[in-house]
């Protein structure tokens, strides 16, 4: 089983989730986070106080998959997520070693 | 409805003859019904638009002010602040009643009132003809009222975020007794030091309060701003506004409130009430045009949060001159408040360092001394005519009316109050200080006063 864990721009979050709906995947986890990579922040000014806006509004998604449809996720998550800017997140992948679902004590890919 | 009127008319002149044959037994009888039918009329009319007023200025502190402030603390804050604005609806209130208005404005000495209207003594539906003939003496009491309640909730914002609760309540007890009493009766009161109308030394022309009301609260909020010091991470930590969106919806609250500020300051639903709206409007429409210009120049974009100060910093500079003005001074007025006010919360604050948080005294320090300056210069009898020479001839008023020294009188009133304001400030703070410690220790400023003090949260979205 595999990990994906994927920061994207807010407004991307519907194309993603079509995407991933098209080729079967629906089971995801989705947080609203802040960060920044290379992307620049920008500069807010409220009264004369000037703030620098480093850590900018991103949705993070979950998604654990069978490591046989690894590639094809991806590929479908980034082409989604995609606008060629500065700030289209990152894609990041890792091995997960069991699942359970809570419901009936299924384990591994099974409970996926 | 004219086909009505005609007929009326007809009717009335068949009818005229016969009532005219018919004297009246007592014509002097009849003469006095009259008379009190038309006091009754005009009392009514009056009295509506005064407790109108008196609702409408209540309304500037709370939600008005309380939003505007609101808005502009961090989340953590939002109901600490919301609560310093609501607190003073009730505190002053009762204050007022038990010995506050007559403070302020039963007859005393120059410099205060005396004890005579002691827990509303004396105070009841009949005018009191020294300051409103015409519509009940309570009403003026409770709309006085409502001017006591913002003035100490405007302070408010100069140590927001940091001052302990129950201090607070203390500090602002002292200050409505010892500062804004004794100045509401200098300026309104009969016998008043500066009481242009009713024997004062200096006579001092300030309609609504703008050395009342925001000299003395934003010079108070400055030396609070002073006294307190920094919020702990002041200028390394980010302190944005939690949300502009309630900022735009308190001051836009506060622009339709002072229709009644100013407006009601006629005592009367008459032609100087409909001037003073008229000059309070303009004021605040032409002062939002000004800060936001200076903030565009300045910065490259106008903020939204810069043009709904501007409009407040309008409407501040026009409280002692919205019923001595005419129009299009209203509007130079309001614009030169924009400018000068944005001026100081943007670039004075920064360079002389102090952390006046919402900047009250940016706004209604700087704001409140200009416009009771410039009173002195556009002051005019063509608008005010209720000072008169014994002859019965109006006087002039400003520089427009050829009376140059009225600006030095105003000067000599802002000056009292900055002083008094300023002394009497730092006193009750280490007074209070003494007694229970003006500030949070710094883990209740870190984790917010929401929680610190009131043991609540402002946003619970997942209740």
């Amino acid at each position: 089983m595999k990990k994906i864990e994927a920061i994207i721009q807010p407004h991307k979050l519907e194309e993603v989730r079509e995407a991933l709906k098209t080729i079967g995947v629906d089971g995801m986890t989705v947080a609203e986070v802040r960060g920044h990579g290379r992307q620049k922040g920008h500069k807010e000014i409220y009264r004369g106080q000037e703030y620098t806006v480093d850590l900018l509004p991103k949705v993070k998604l979950e998604i654990v998959i069978p490591d046989a449809r690894l590639q094809e996720t991806v590929n479908a998550l980034a082409a989604a997520a995609r606008t060629g800017k500065m700030g289209d997140g990152k894609i990041f992948v890792s091995s997960i070693e069991d699942a359970v679902r809570i419901r009936n004590s299924d384990r591994g890919e099974g409970a996926l | 409805m004219k086909r009505f009127v005609v007929l009326l008319f007809g009717a009335l002149s068949v009818l005229s003859p016969v009532t005219a044959q018919t004297p009246p037994a007592d014509p002097a009888a009849a003469i006095a019904k009259l008379e009190a039918a038309v006091t009754a009329a005009q009392s009514a009319g009056d009295n509506a638009w005064m407790l109108t007023s008196c609702a409408l200025v209540l309304m500037m502190t709370g939600p008005g002010l309380a939003l505007f402030y609101g808005g502009l603390v961090r989340k953590k804050n939002v109901l600490a602040t919301m609560m310093q604005s609501f607190m003073m609806m009730a505190l002053i209130t009762v204050l007022w009643a038990v010995v506050g208005y007559s403070l302020a404005f039963s007859e005393g000495l120059p410099f205060i009132g005396s004890l005579k209207y002691l827990f509303l003594n004396g105070v009841g539906l009949e005018p009191n003809g020294d300051y409103a003939a015409t519509i009940p003496h309570q009403t003026y009491m409770v709309y006085q009222l409502m001017f006591a309640i913002i003035t100490p909730a405007l302070i408010t914002g100069a140590f927001a975020e940091r001052m302990k609760f129950s201090a607070m309540l203390l500090f602002m007890t002292l200050w409505a007794l010892v500062v804004y009493f004794p100045l509401a009766h200098m300026v309104w009161g009969k016998g008043g030091f500066l009481n242009a109308f009713l024997g004062g030394k200096i006579p001092t022309f300030d309609f609504a309060g703008g050395t009342v009301v925001h000299v003395s609260s934003g010079v108070s909020a400055l030396v609070c701003a002073l006294y307190l010091g920094h919020r702990h991470g002041y200028g390394r930590e980010p302190m944005k506004p939690h949300s502009v969106v309630l900022s735009v919806i308190g001051a836009c609250l506060l622009w339709v409130g002072w229709f009644g500020f100013n407006a009601g300051s006629a005592v009367a639903a008459s032609g100087l009430a409909t001037s003073a709206f008229v000059n309070t409007h303009f004021a605040s429409a032409a002062a939002a045009l000004g800060w936001s210009l200076g903030e565009w120049f300045r910065n490259g974009k106008p903020s939204v949060l810069g043009a709904v100060s501007g409009c407040v910093a309008g409407l501040v500079a026009i409280t002692p001159a919205s019923g001595f003005v005419k129009p299009m001074p209203a509007l130079l007025i309001g614009f030169l408040a924009g400018l000068i006010c944005f001026f100081a919360v943007a670039v004075l604050k920064g360079k002389l360092g102090y952390d006046d948080s919402l900047d009250a005294f940016g706004v209604h320090g700087v704001g409140g001394t200009l416009g009771a300056l410039l009173t002195g210069v556009f002051a005019t009898n063509a608008i005010n005519n209720a000072l008169k020479d014994a002859a019965g001839k109006p006087l002039p008023l400003g520089l427009v009316d050829g009376n140059p020294g009225q600006i030095l009188n105003q000067f000599w009133a802002v000056l009292l109050s900055w002083v008094l304001a300023a002394v009497a400030t730092w006193v009750i703070l280490k007074v209070v200080d003494g007694l229970l410690g003006v500030r949070v220790n710094k883990d209740e400023e870190v984790e917010g006063l929401d929680l610190s003090q009131h043991g609540e949260e402002g946003y619970n979205f997942e209740g």
